[in-house]
């Protein structure tokens, strides 16, 4: 068909067609590559540099790390994100597993449900966070509710409690992921192999029994991952921070991630900033790479029974 | 437990948790036709009384955020004008980049496709700074054009990674045969894996679409003033609800703002689901 358009000479087409795909290809990868490790590179580098308001290259040494390390702010997001991020993903795993076991009993309105579940997954954590922050206010929010219902002694104060302002962020996180833990977990309970449930019914098995014998263990590697994603999360967070409490009451909420933007662009510390921002990359590698680690001997062991 | 009385206490919890997921929305619906004042002598949550509909006008066209008294309308349209072509643009681009990865294999590929699936992992703190430089050497810093520039490089970590494990299952005979049949790389991508592709183009469309929408930590460091996207907007409103609360109009802008991705979950929602499962368990 194309041999009719005789106009174009044939070796002239050829090396079009060689050269032609090779420019379309490697921009686009070149580019996906390049900001990936460009970028790393860079801010590692700067992290190493005596930067403040601009860039500037002499080296420091690892005077930027020790300083954040010793850093009161630092140590203190640090904490309180272990606090939230422990919190956040076992509330999140546990309610994400019972919904989705809860959905697969094969209940009526399933569509439902799992569209009312996972909904706020669509929702930005901006909206998220300031939605809780009103219904968590105690001067307008639930508190002021019960309060106007006669119940004049009722406290729900946690947002403005120094001690206890962390939880309303993890209250507004769970609202937030559950349902995706549990669109996963679904997905992984109606993956369990038919079969297997009707043996485990046919012996007579009880329903806790074959969840824990059967249905769990196929689960296992959709669990793991689950886990990694949302302590990923955890470890990100900001957004959600930022518009529930701003970090607040005093620094009572601040995180890793607020930290490293107040250094980088409010106080004008680069390279401080930088070293921050490379220590929540390494919490994050300390997080993935024993879930790498995990995959990598998982299609091992594939492999060798496939085998 | 007799079998029936299981069945009411899992519909019972299954219901507790649908309220728990409620809340929020109907609270934020409800307010948006409430007035501020009948706000603030109950609380945040009640039945409107009266109704109150001019707040969504107010919020969307005079309503005032850090001295602009425009209404949420600019920010809307900033990030419509963000969104959208940042979406056609890193979805097109992966998917280009999906189908050399998986159907032209070339040395190294696998080095690359795992340097571009880091991308997805690499906190956004590490990126700022190389971002403010770039956007400062092209003249793009507070335009929308940077913005959509930042999120197409982005979105390609996601959109690649989309893509090509969606590719890697097209049976190779198909291509070996087109390739016989004469069919160099555009021919194929155009005839055989473009035809292929609507169920994951969908996915990542929908997913780009979300995020770029719902993003707040670029917006709010490369742009300013009435050059920011909605969800920065949507911040510097609730910066100002201690001095002048007018929780009214400000349900409305966030239902306003939460809308577009809401509406996209209620068409999409099978595809959002695809999503996570094929992002997350590939």
């Amino acid at each position: 068909m194309r041999a009719e358009r005789g106009a174009v000479p044939t070796a002239w087409r050829r090396h079009r067609d060689r050269i032609l795909p090779q420019l379309v290809i490697w921009p686009p990868l070149v580019v996906a590559c390049a900001y990936v490790l460009w970028f790393s590179a860079w801010t590692v580098w700067v992290s190493f540099t005596r930067s403040t308001l601009l860039p500037d290259y002499r080296w420091a040494g690892l005077r930027n790390y020790t300083a954040m390390l010793a850093n009161q702010n630092f140590q203190l997001a640090y904490v309180n994100l272990f606090i939230y991020g422990v919190l956040f993903v076992l509330l999140t795993l546990t309610v994400g597993l019972l919904l989705a076991v809860l959905i697969d009993q094969r209940v009526r309105g399933e569509n439902v449900f799992r569209a009312l579940f996972l909904y706020p997954i669509a929702v930005s954590f901006v909206v998220t966070g300031t939605v809780w922050g009103w219904l968590l206010n105690p001067s307008i929010g639930i508190q002021k509710l019960v309060h106007d219902l006669g119940w004049t002694g009722f406290r729900f104060d946690w947002l403005v409690d120094r001690n206890r302002a962390i939880y309303c962020i993890v209250i507004a996180g769970v609202w937030q992921a559950s349902g995706f833990a549990m669109a996963l977990f679904l997905a992984g309970l109606r993956s369990v192999d038919a079969d297997l449930l009707k043996a485990a019914e046919i012996d007579g098995a009880s329903a806790w029994r074959t969840y824990r014998r059967v249905v769990f263990p196929t689960i296992g590697p959709i669990f793991a991952i689950v886990l990694v994603m949302l302590l990923q999360f955890a470890i990100k967070t900001y957004d959600l921070v930022v518009a529930l409490t701003a970090g607040g009451p005093g620094l009572s909420t601040t995180v890793p991630t607020i930290v490293i933007y107040d250094f980088m662009f409010q106080r004008g510390e680069l390279a401080r900033g930088s070293a921050a921002a490379v220590m929540l990359l390494l919490s994050l590698a300390v997080v993935l790479l024993p879930y790498g680690l995990y995959r990598r001997w998982r299609t091992r062991q594939d492999a060798i029974h496939a085998g | 437990m007799p079998a029936s009385l299981r069945r009411l206490a899992i519909y019972v919890v299954l219901l507790l948790f649908a309220g728990f997921y409620l809340v929020p929305l109907v609270v934020v619906m409800l307010n948006s036709v409430r007035g501020t004042q009948d706000i603030l002598r109950t609380s945040v949550i009640g039945w409107p009384r009266p109704f109150d509909w001019g707040n969504f006008a107010h919020t969307w066209s005079s309503y005032c955020i850090s001295e602009h008294c425009n209404g949420i309308q600019p920010y809307f349209w900033n990030s419509v004008e963000m969104t959208i072509p940042a979406t056609i643009l890193s979805t097109l681009l992966g998917a280009l980049n999906g189908y050399s990865l998986a159907l032209w294999r070339f040395r190294g590929d696998n080095w690359v496709f795992g340097i571009i699936t880091l991308g997805v992992f690499l906190p956004e703190q590490m990126k700022l700074v190389p971002w403010v430089i770039v956007l400062r050497d092209l003249g793009l810093f507070n335009t929308v054009a940077g913005l959509i520039l930042i999120h197409t490089v982005q979105g390609l970590s996601f959109t690649t990674l989309f893509c090509r494990n969606y590719y890697v299952s097209i049976p190779p005979d198909l291509l070996r045969a087109a390739r016989i049949d004469g069919a160099g790389f555009f021919r194929i991508f155009w005839r055989i894996v473009l035809p292929l592709s609507p169920p994951i183009l969908i996915v990542t469309v929908i997913w780009q679409f979300t995020g770029i929408w719902n993003e707040y930590l670029y917006g709010v460091t490369f742009s300013a003033g009435d050059h920011q996207p909605i969800t920065a907007a949507l911040i510097a409103l609730s910066a100002h609800i201690s001095e002048a609360p007018d929780y009214g109009a400000q349900n409305a802008a966030v239902l306003l703002a939460a809308l577009p991705t809401l509406l996209v979950y209620l068409f999409g929602g099978r595809y959002f689901v695809r999503g996570l499962t094929a992002g997350a368990v590939k």
